[in-house]
């Protein structure tokens, strides 16, 4: 290698290292703005009240988020339990079942699924889903955590049935062979071997999904009601983290107590995504031992 | 090799745009604080967004006028326009609600000026057979002690609120005009905007709501209220009192071009071309 050459990578070694710094320069401001914004609000408020009463109501000094912490994880489960199942499912079919043409043409499909952007969705649910549970609901409405549930069952199945196909095709073949060999059926093939094999994958592929539907705001916001009422019922509205402080953000004033609560719930949430990334990073990093 | 090659390229240009577009950013600063000190040319505002259409309106009209003066409007809330100006951020901010009455904006030596007027109307779904609602029977609906429509002269069939959170400005001129101060019921379908309001009235059987009178269409049914049918001639007599003015604070009197600016926005010109077609009402013509 020239002189020159290696003059040149290692300019280009120096440029990545600034990168790398700039982007965890912003992380930490991100976290340190929003941390001090809204620790504020426990000058006025006891950390007691903010997450364990449902009591939201600003004008009277009653800042409660339970109601939205709540709204917010119900949510996310709701759509766990939707769109897992039918995200692992897809990903059998697509990794080990389909044909070839046809799973060419599905990845294709779920791609496009993955680039909708989510005020599409919104508007769907808004148009499609909520009129529809309206005629099944019992409260007349259709707003609340059913539909928000639906709305993003489909939105994380992308990364689901992604990142689990990914996991299912990255298993040796040699194990599948061995399954058959040993005259176990395609159904005991998938589900007793190369499920387990490829399980890390298919959580880092849910728990992502998860992240997803947590920080999700558009889509949910149109169709969940934004009601600060603590959810009861899949059928009546509610309000999720993300909802409440999109609605309310723009309209109260910086540095009122008010305010610093919407912080303090971006910081809630900063902190959940946070803990779901370390958890991606549980089950995605080698086990270091055997080497 | 190759890739690094196509990396680092793009690293590099990304990295030159920046610095450019900062470098850009501080020359185009240089010459206008020079300028300052003689003559203001640029006016900032921000806040209401539903006030943004007619700002951006007047601010169009402004610099075709003065070819040296830049306007700038932005959006992001009453609130935002309020605590910008307060600030001193911007020249001007733009709300809905008036600033005395709020303990956060009050008495911080903002001077109003009240630029159009917002009417608003009371809408339902179309399949509500009511037509008509009195300021009583209405502060009963909102604050849910009324629940049926039968209970109003119309079908049995259960009543819907759809209206804004509770940070709106909207639903602080409702609060203040039918409730007099009294909290609406929680038990409502909160949405974030006139649009969002209306389509899911138009769609929510047996649903109510309020809209600026601007966002009527058909989809929906406009009711009247206290026997009074929305009509801007009925706002202009006071027969209609559904309707709040908008405003434009400065931080102390203006002055130069910001005062120029505020002079056009109220004068015949404007007032009478152009405020009525972004679906306010002309502060002229109000007796």
């Amino acid at each position: 290698m020239s002189v020159k050459k290696q003059k040149i990578e290692l300019y280009i070694q120096y440029l990545f290292l600034l990168t790398a710094m700039v982007v965890t320069f912003t992380i930490a401001a991100i976290v340190i703005f929003v941390g001090k914004q809204g620790l504020k609000t426990f000058l006025e408020v006891s950390p007691l009240e903010f997450f364990g009463s449902h009591k939201w109501v600003p004008e009277q000094n009653h800042f409660g988020a339970l109601t939205f912490i709540t709204g917010s994880l119900l949510a996310t489960l709701l759509a766990m339990v939707l769109g897992g199942p039918l995200g692992i499912a897809g990903a059998m079919f697509l990794a080990k079942i389909a044909p070839r043409p046809l799973t060419d043409y599905l990845r294709t499909v779920v791609d496009l699924l993955a680039g909708i952007p989510s005020v599409v969705y919104g508007w769907i649910g808004l148009t499609v889903i909520v009129p529809a549970i309206r005629d099944i609901s019992p409260t007349q409405n259709g707003f609340g955590l059913l539909a928000a549930g639906i709305i993003l069952a489909i939105m994380i199945l992308p990364t689901v049935l992604s990142l689990a196909e990914d996991a299912l095709r990255s298993i040796p073949r040699s194990l599948e062979e061995a399954s058959y060999a040993l005259g176990a059926t395609r159904w005991q093939t998938l589900w007793h071997v190369l499920m387990p094999a490829a399980a890390p994958g298919i959580i880092t592929g849910l728990v992502l999904g998860m992240a997803r539907a947590i920080g999700e705001t558009m889509a949910v916001q149109m169709v969940i009601g934004n009601t600060p009422l603590f959810p009861r019922s899949l059928f009546q509205p509610t309000a999720t983290l993300t909802s409440e402080i999109v609605m309310e953000m723009g309209n109260t004033a910086f540095n009122s107590t008010w305010n610093n609560a919407l912080f303090l719930m971006a910081f809630v949430l900063l902190f959940v995504s946070l803990g779901l990334i370390l958890l991606v990073r549980k089950f995605t990093t080698p086990k270091e031992e055997g080497r | 090799m190759k890739k690094y090659g196509v990396v680092a390229i793009i690293s590099i240009i990304v990295l030159a745009l920046l610095v450019a577009g900062g470098c850009a950013k501080k020359s185009g600063q240089a010459p206008q604080q020079n300028k300052q000190t003689t003559q203001q040319s640029k006016i900032t505002l921000s806040g209401s967004t539903a006030l943004l259409p007619l700002a951006k309106q007047a601010a169009t009209l402004y610099m075709d006028k003065n070819p040296k003066v830049t306007v700038n409007v932005s959006g992001g809330g009453s609130f935002t326009g309020l605590r910008q100006v307060i600030e001193g951020a911007v020249d001007i901010g733009n709300s809905d609600v008036a600033a005395e009455k709020d303990p956060e904006t009050a008495g911080k030596g903002l001077v109003d000026h009240q630029v159009a007027i917002a009417p608003f109307v009371i809408i339902v779904n179309p399949d509500v057979k009511v037509d008509n609602l009195s300021k009583k029977q209405l502060a009963d609906i909102f604050t849910g002690k009324i629940t049926n429509w039968k209970e109003v002269g119309g079908s049995d069939a259960k009543i819907t609120i759809i209206h804004r959170a509770k940070s709106s400005g909207s639903r602080r001129i409702i609060t203040d005009l039918i409730l007099d101060g009294k909290e609406f019921t929680d038990k409502a379908i909160i949405q974030d905007s006139n649009g969002a309001v209306r389509k899911a009235i138009s769609q929510t059987p047996g649903s109510i709501g309020y809209i600026d009178a601007a966002y009527i269409d058909n989809s929906v049914k406009v009711l009247k209220y206290n026997g009074v049918e929305y009509t801007p001639e009925n706002v202009y007599n006071k027969k209609y009192t559904l309707y709040a003015y908008e405003h434009m604070y400065t931080k102390g009197e203006p002055t130069g071009v910001v005062k120029d600016f505020l002079d056009f926005v109220l004068s015949d010109e404007f007032q009478n071309n152009y405020v009525e077609k972004l679906g306010f009402l002309s502060m002229k013509k109000m007796k």
